[in-house]
């Protein structure tokens, strides 16, 4: 095909749009995204393409393999459009069901409808689901709603519309200027200003520079980047396309983990089917301007996250911090001025540039802009994607949109920004999503992992979780980090076996400063903090463990006693029959006794008794 | 190493030189190299560092020093089955170490191992994406959600039950030969 107009773009947008929107064929929505699939949407899509082919129903309803809807803990899922209805938790047994009752009766089927944890009541419309109904889709705007592996599908919700407003109307200085007034700051965790990080780039004399995506998502527990891609792949390719123009590049590498083969598979297809259309290559738009993107795959290093690491990890380095200055957009990778942005940010540029850096302000708090994409997990009932203005109360996040805490149990603390953030407990959830104040209180806004714990969550071993993964992916270049992470986890590994001493908390809080201090990257000067937040909040716990020897969550293994209490016991058997090893001596009607020759320690009992009784 | 598989292992190493040739003599491609040697043994054997090495004009201890920063190049040969547990943090609030722990006493090996007969080998990994189906473990590209000690021990029984009756389809075959 000829390289794209403006015109070439309105046309495929009217088209599809009257395609998407045309009351005589439906829409059929299914989400693709990797936690669905792993519940099974592809047998469940094949299921329901056969079904309508049988029916002879597949001129009228049309099947589409979307990204990811957000809402994982529900999977597979089905929203029919334009109707809005949204289905769940669907089999290939249940497709007939939906396809004779729905799709043909034209009556919702109740048994695959979201149920409000709360109220009991069956919801048949996304919109009025809570979960979706207090987000703010921005970023995610086209998530659930366009087939990732179509350009014109993206093309129909505006897209590149940015992209040839910056190439063709717009200078440099006036996208970065764009850029500046919108407020917004990099959504990889530092929130540093991008139309600063591009003016920066931009004013670096040279005539080879680079424009690189960070896509090496590496949290646990923070799926943004993954979703984005796998849901909206040219709007990543869109915001590079934009930033080349601002700081005049014309190559461009998007750093992706290895471990995220759907995400990396999309985007080959979009950077194929862009380069089909003449939007990556030479002479994009008949601007004059030549980009390309080449995708480059991480070998599963963490720190590869951080900025100077992985320009070495794409010279085919070992992926190792060096020393800032000189910074990247004067000497990045191979010593060109390069700037690299996040995932996330980029999805954003196009947007800005369509609707002006004054509407991308509009929202948020005075010195957060914008919105930001959560992935919310661990002790929640709504665990999953979610977007919402920045300034929204911690406490709606995980309350409205999150849906609170699963079972009778009690919220405790959220961890934010990952291993380099820090928990947030109860008296702070009203703290606003801003990068400042999210601060103040001693986490960090982070990529965007939210991870929710609840009462029966021991923060030392949280803790020491989160310090065994750092000292793990501690690159090993710089000492304080090496060595500091190493020891803090022995430390934590002492308390948590049963052996810490009252001076144990002393050297936590003294190794933790100087490895924040003197440490060479954002890994070793962040390393610390999970420890720090805990103290700060938690200390009793630790002086728990360690003048009590007891684990008040009771997740410690070693500090556990492993009998039954008599008086809390009801003789339920629900021990009995979970023990993996058979060492739970029971019989009807009768209290239950732990065998511990047989006993492994494995806690299983610990989850299923609903009285406490075990010790 | 037994024969067969010592054989198949000296014949892909003498390809490797030919795929070798398709990438460009640039230290940019070292990880892709690398990366397409895992593709071919499924681990990276020494001798294919050498080889690597050689094409790229680099010392073999630079070419190591890189593969080992990397967790994802293994030095080991993995199962027929690899198990992998992940212990991202949702998993790890839901009890991932203690799948772990399953494993490693059902099979006998510690994390990072291989069992003698290669049967299965059994690694941790950071964060697989599935957090809403935490405790999370994959055997081969196969997720298995809501992981518990007793689904441990069907694994291994529906692993065992695919594996009898494919040998009892390879001597019904055979027989019928």
């Amino acid at each position: 095909m000829a390289r794209l107009t403006i015109e070439d773009l309105k046309k495929i947008k009217e088209e599809n749009l009257a395609e998407f929107n045309s009351p005589e064929l439906k829409h059929l929505l299914i989400c693709g995204g990797t936690g669905c699939h792993a519940t099974g949407s592809i047998a469940v899509k094949d299921a329901l393409v056969q079904e309508l082919k049988d029916r002879g129903l597949d001129d009228k309803m049309k099947v589409v393999e979307t990204g990811c809807n957000g809402f994982c803990a529900m999977g597979p899922i089905l929203v029919v459009h334009p109707d809005g209805t949204f289905y769940q938790k669907l089999t290939t047994e249940a497709v007939k069901k939906v396809v004779e009752e729905d799709l043909i009766g034209g009556k919702t089927v109740e048994k695959f409808l979201y149920k409000d944890p709360s109220t009991k009541k069956k919801i048949a419309h996304q919109d009025d689901i809570p979960f979706f109904s207090y987000q703010m889709p921005r970023t995610l705007r086209n998530k659930g709603l366009i087939d990732p592996e179509s350009i014109d599908d993206y093309i129909a919700r505006d897209g590149y519309q940015g992209a040839y407003k910056a190439l063709i109307q717009m200078t440099p200085e006036q996208i970065i200027q764009e850029m500046k007034a919108s407020g917004m700051r990099g959504r990889g965790g530092a929130g540093f200003p991008t139309g600063l990080k591009w003016d920066f780039a931009s004013k670096s004399p040279g005539s080879v520079k680079y424009v690189l995506c960070n896509a090496d998502e590496g949290d646990p527990g923070a799926f943004m980047d993954r979703s984005i891609l796998e849901a909206d792949p040219h709007a990543v390719l869109e915001g590079m396309i934009i930033a080349a123009k601002a700081i005049n590049a014309n190559q461009g590498y998007i750093y992706a983990r290895t471990e995220y083969p759907l995400a990396i598979k999309r985007l080959e297809i979009a950077i194929q089917k862009a380069k089909e259309r003449g939007l990556l290559g030479e002479n994009i738009f008949d601007s004059g301007m030549n980009f390309e993107i080449d995708i480059y795959q991480g070998a599963g290093a963490f720190v590869c996250g951080e900025e100077t690491a992985l320009m070495r990890s794409i010279e085919g380095k070992r992926g190792m911090p060096r020393p800032r200055p000189p910074f990247p957009a004067h000497a990045g990778l191979w010593e060109k001025p390069t700037i690299l942005n996040n995932v996330e940010t980029l999805a954003n540029v196009p947007q800005i540039m369509v609707n002006g850096g004054a509407w991308y302000a509009s929202v948020g708090t005075e010195s957060s802009k914008g919105t930001k994409v959560f992935a919310i997990s661990g002790d929640v009932n709504n665990i999953g994607l979610v977007e919402v203005p920045m300034g929204t109360p911690l406490r709606d996040l995980i309350f409205a949109t999150g849906g609170g805490i699963p079972g009778k149990k009690k919220f405790k603390a959220v961890q934010l920004g990952g291993p380099s953030g820090g928990c947030v407990p109860e008296e702070h959830l009203d703290t606003l999503v801003d990068y400042e104040e999210i601060a103040k209180v001693g986490a960090i806004m982070g990529s965007g992992g939210v991870i929710v714990m609840d009462e029966s969550t021991c923060m030392v071993d949280m803790a020491r979780f989160f310090m065994d993964f750092i000292q793990e992916e501690s690159c090993g270049k710089c000492t304080p980090c090496r060595e500091g992470t190493k020891r803090l986890l022995e430390t934590l590994e002492k308390i948590c076996d049963g052996h810490g001493e009252p001076r144990d908390l002393e050297i936590l809080e003294e190794l933790s400063a100087t490895i924040k201090e003197a440490s060479l990257c954002g890994l070793g000067q962040t390393a610390p903090n999970p420890v720090l937040s805990t103290l700060r909040y938690f200390k009793d716990e630790y002086i728990a463990h360690i003048y009590d020897k007891e684990c008040p969550a009771k997740t410690c293994a070693a500090l556990l006693r492993f009998e039954v209490d008599m008086d809390k016991c009801t003789g339920c058997g629900a021990c009995f029959r979970a023990c993996p090893a058979d060492a739970v001596i029971w019989k009807k009607k009768e209290k239950a006794v732990i065998d511990k020759e047989k006993c492994v320690q494995c806690l299983t009992c610990f989850e299923k008794c609903k009285f406490d009784a075990l010790l | 190493m037994d024969s067969e598989a010592g054989r198949e292992e000296a014949a892909l190493l003498n390809r490797l030189r030919t795929r070798l040739a398709d990438f460009e003599k640039d230290r940019a491609n070292l990880l892709s190299i690398l990366r397409m040697i895992q593709e071919t043994f499924s681990y990276i054997p020494e001798e294919a560092i050498y080889m690597a090495a050689d094409h790229l004009d680099l010392a073999p201890s630079e070419v190591y020093g890189v593969a080992t920063f990397y967790n994802q190049f293994k030095f080991n040969p993995p199962g027929k089955y690899p198990i992998k547990v992940c212990l991202g943090t949702a998993c790890h609030v839901k009890g991932g170490d203690i799948i772990l722990e399953n494993f490693e006493r059902k099979l006998d090996i510690r994390e990072g191992e291989t069992t003698p007969d290669r049967d299965f080998s059994l690694e941790r990994v950071a964060c697989v994406g599935c957090c809403a189906l935490a405790p999370v473990a994959l055997v081969g590209e196969a997720v298995h959600g809501h992981m518990a000690p007793s689904k441990v021990e069907g694994l291994f029984t529906r692993i065992q039950v695919e594996k009898e009756m494919a040998e009892r389809e390879k001597r019904r075959h055979e027989s019928a030969r």
